[in-house]
């Protein structure tokens, strides 16, 4: 049999027959459809379903450089009981604080059920030699992690060295062993297009990734609808051509019960009810819980309340 | 500590999120029991009538005129008099200022007309809303910029107003066509009698209620409700100068014949079977989306839908399972409700022939997929139907089905996908999708359609002409050609 020829690296042939394997994305389009699906009208039992929903699907996030025990302490009983006035609220999912924290957040949701992420791997912008984002992220499991939200390096991905972006999530992996879960955070809002947003989305799931995340929620430009959509998309192609089910965590700007719905309506519509689940599906925030709080007493007792009555941590 | 774990422990099983009904409230809209002629400025009683229903309940809205020949023939008497009484020496900038009133005051009461217009046609309130009315707005501002600048726009010429206009428009878009028709004509100095379609006269006669808030002047826009032959008086009244349809070709054609030799200016906007191209370059997400616009708006009662899909074979697979994974997410129900994504089908006359021309495809051999929807008892509904396995000879691929039905073909290559493209009798509108520009400039420049839309379907601007090739018409609506059909240069 004849010798194929070498190509130059980025030629590879593409030997499946279906095509495109990473495709590209009309922005115009694609915000027309997530402006579109942002217009569903969710009203009564259905919105009492999505904002209790989201409530289950938050990881309560702190990641200052002030944070100190107390106010980790603080927010872990609110991620188990956010409305201490109503028990039938649930609990969020999981708290995100920096490694330094996780030991005290541990210590504070032993056996709620509540799980604890810590960002690592030199969040928040992933400029550090790779045995050191490794040890990092190692570092955090052995605290007591359950979970790694890491960041990709943007700056190899934007000058084209997709090979170590991967490399890079391939090796976190390895280091979150057989316990904890990955989450991916892509930074979309450096990564300036759509067509790059999903292909770091492919990459980032073909490193192993459990979960893609849109942002470190240190940069304004972060989990916006267009980009969610974008990343979901990715999420439902993997889906369908492998089976392997992969979660989504949009974080970073989602201040308001209404934005929460629309992203579950983003998610609902484009994954299905099976991603409705803090098992595939998270919301990264700070002051999103006490707005949704507010709205689902407003949906129980029919009138809004101050915010005096809704404790901040 | 029990309590916490049940708080916190693991999750509901993934719901099914049903979302509950949100119905846009009709207190807005009140409808009178009856409802005459409008001509001359008043409500004429006319000599029959019927009654217009809710195609997504049955239920009976309004009485109706059903318009005489010699009811016709006063609304057009009507119209010469205000044309002759001062409307056609109207300085331009006079004129403007009516058609900027309406535009306001459709823009003031939109939320009134949007809610009749889904209640009278069984559209979603989302696209009445956010299309229907907002396009009609913008027609109406667009035309009244034109008003005083006709010598701009034909320089060299002497644009003079042709008279009466004699306007018949279908049941797909009734306020809109009326704005297509009514704005141009006014803005050039011309005066009107129209007819809405027989199904959905009720927002054309909510329109007479804004032209008394403008002060229009009397008998410059008179609506005459009625059937084909209320249309078929106004074709053959003598003292109409012109005439605008939009609707079927078979109409089109017999309008024609009898307009043959009469001096009418005419022009004709009537059918399509538009092929929508899908390349494999293309973004393909967004192109599902843009299929499922290009046929499912408006319950595919659309002229320019992309009724036919042209799958480029090396795609077909995932795009067809992506089309059909969508199709399962589309909300069919009642027509005011926020989420609806698909409404009700028009009349029973035209749930008849959309079954009769799938019952068609299935007998010639292709394969059929509807999604699971639920759809409701009362009412005229079909639920969104893709079909695969389509050759070019059947009918469903050549004959216009005016509904929710999508017939998938596939090609190999850029000149196969034009051949097949340009194999039918209509040529209203195409769809070209896929990343390559160039790719795009050359099929526009081949493709034998009045309107292509690349990477994006079914997007409307007042300011951009929309009009036929071959049997799907001729004369332009929108845009600079769009003022030409209402004016004569005599030089």
């Amino acid at each position: 049999m004849a010798q194929a020829p070498v190509l130059p690296p980025g030629f590879e042939l593409p030997l499946e027959p279906r095509l495109p394997r990473i495709g590209s994305i009309d922005a115009v389009a694609l915000e027309e459809r997530a402006a579109s699906l942002a217009k569903r009208s969710i009203k009564r039992d259905a919105k009492v379903f999505a904002l209790e929903l989201a409530i289950r699907t938050i990881d309560l996030t702190t990641l200052e450089g002030a944070d100190t025990p107390g106010k980790v302490a603080a927010m872990c009983s609110k991620a188990v009981r956010p409305d201490p006035t109503d028990p039938s609220i649930p609990s969020c999912a999981a708290i995100c604080v920096y490694p330094n924290l996780v030991p005290t957040a541990r210590e504070r949701l032993q056996g709620t059920g509540v799980r604890v992420a810590a960002v690592a791997s030199g969040f928040p912008s992933g400029q550090y030699p790779t045995p050191i984002k490794v040890a990092d992220v190692r570092s955090a499991v052995e605290l007591g992690a359950d979970e790694i939200d890491m960041v990709i390096d943007r700056g190899a991905f934007l000058s084209g060295r997709y090979a170590k972006v991967y490399d890079e999530v391939v090796r976190v992996k390895e280091s979150c062993g057989e316990s904890a879960h990955l989450k991916v955070i892509l930074e979309t809002g450096e990564l300036g297009t759509y067509d790059n947003v999903r292909r770091a989305t492919l990459l980032a799931i073909a490193g192993g990734a459990d979960f893609v995340k849109t942002s470190t929620g240190k940069i304004p430009s972060a989990a916006t609808l267009p980009v969610a959509l974008c990343m979901l998309e990715a999420v439902r192609d993997v889906y369908a051509e492998t089976g392997r089910r992969v979660g989504f965590k949009a974080a970073g700007g989602i201040r308001q019960a209404k934005q929460a719905v629309q992203h579950l309506v983003l998610v609902h519509e484009t994954l299905g009810p099976e991603w409705l689940t803090p098992e595939l599906y998270r919301l990264g925030a700070s002051s999103l819980v006490n707005d949704i709080l507010m709205q689902l007493r407003k949906e129980k007792t029919g009138a809004y309340q101050s915010p005096d009555y809704f404790t901040l941590d | 500590m029990a309590e916490l774990d049940r708080a916190a422990g693991s999750p509901a099983a993934p719901g099914d999120w049903t979302y509950a009904p949100a119905p846009e409230s009709r207190d807005i809209v009140h409808l009178r029991e009856r409802y005459g002629l409008f001509i001359g400025g008043r409500w004429v009683e006319p000599s029959e009538t019927y009654a217009t229903i809710s195609p997504s309940s049955e239920e009976p809205l309004a009485v109706v005129g059903q318009a005489s020949p010699a009811d016709v023939e006063r609304a057009v008497a009507a119209a010469r008099a205000a044309f002759a009484d001062g409307w056609s020496s109207l300085p331009g900038s006079e004129r403007a200022k009516y058609l900027f009133r309406i535009a306001r005051i459709l823009q003031e009461r939109a939320r009134e007309f949007a809610v009749l217009e889904s209640m009278n046609g069984g559209k979603p309130i989302k696209e009445s809303r956010d299309v229907d009315l907002p396009l009609a707005a913008a027609h109406f501002f667009y035309y009244a910029g034109w008003a005083d600048k006709l010598e701009y726009a034909f320089p060299n010429r002497t644009p003079k107003p042709v008279g009466v206009a004699g306007q018949i428009i279908p049941w797909n878009f009734p306020l809109l066509m009326l704005a297509w028709k009514v704005a141009p004509a006014l803005a050039c100095g011309n005066t009107v009698v129209l007819k809405p379609a027989e199904t959905t006269p009720l927002t054309a006669l909510l329109f007479c209620d804004v032209l008394r808030q403008a002060e229009l002047p009397a008998g410059v826009v008179n609506i005459v409700t009625g059937d084909g032959s209320t249309g078929a008086a106004i074709v053959d009244n003598p003292d109409v100068d012109k005439i605008a349809f939009t609707g079927s070709t078979e109409v089109g054609k017999a309008i024609q014949r009898r307009l043959a030799g009469s001096g009418k200016k005419l022009t004709l906007e009537l059918g399509g079977k538009a092929a929508n191209i899908v390349f494999d370059d293309c973004a393909l997400d967004q192109a599902v989306e843009g299929i499922v616009n290009g046929i499912y708006f408006n319950q595919g009662h659309v002229c320019c839908a992309g009724s036919r899909l042209f799958a480029q074979e090396s795609i077909y697979e995932p795009l067809v399972d992506k089309l059909k994974m969508r199709l399962e997410t589309l909300r069919v129900g009642d027509p005011l409700d926020k989420n609806t994504d698909v409404g009700a089908i028009n009349s029973a006359m035209q749930l008849d022939k959309i079954r009769e021309l799938v019952e068609s495809g299935r007998e010639e051999g292709a394969d059929i997929y509807q999604p699971p929807c639920r759809l409701p008892e009362k009412g005229y509904w079909f639920a969104p139907t893709v079909f695969t396995n389509v050759a070019q000879s059947y009918r469903i691929a050549q004959e216009e089905i005016f509904g929710p039905v999508l017939s998938v073909l596939t090609f190999r290559t850029p000149e196969e996908a034009l051949e097949k493209a340009n194999n039918t009798p209509y040529g209203l509108s195409a769809g070209v999708w896929t990343e390559k520009g160039s790719r795009i400039l050359w099929m526009a420049q081949r493709l034998r359609a009045g309107v292509v839309w690349a990477n994006t379907y079914n997007r409307f601007d007042p300011t951009s002409p929309f009009g036929g090739y071959k049997e799907s018409g001729f004369g332009r609506e929108g845009g600079l050609h769009g003022l030409e059909p209402y004016l004569r240069f005599d030089e």
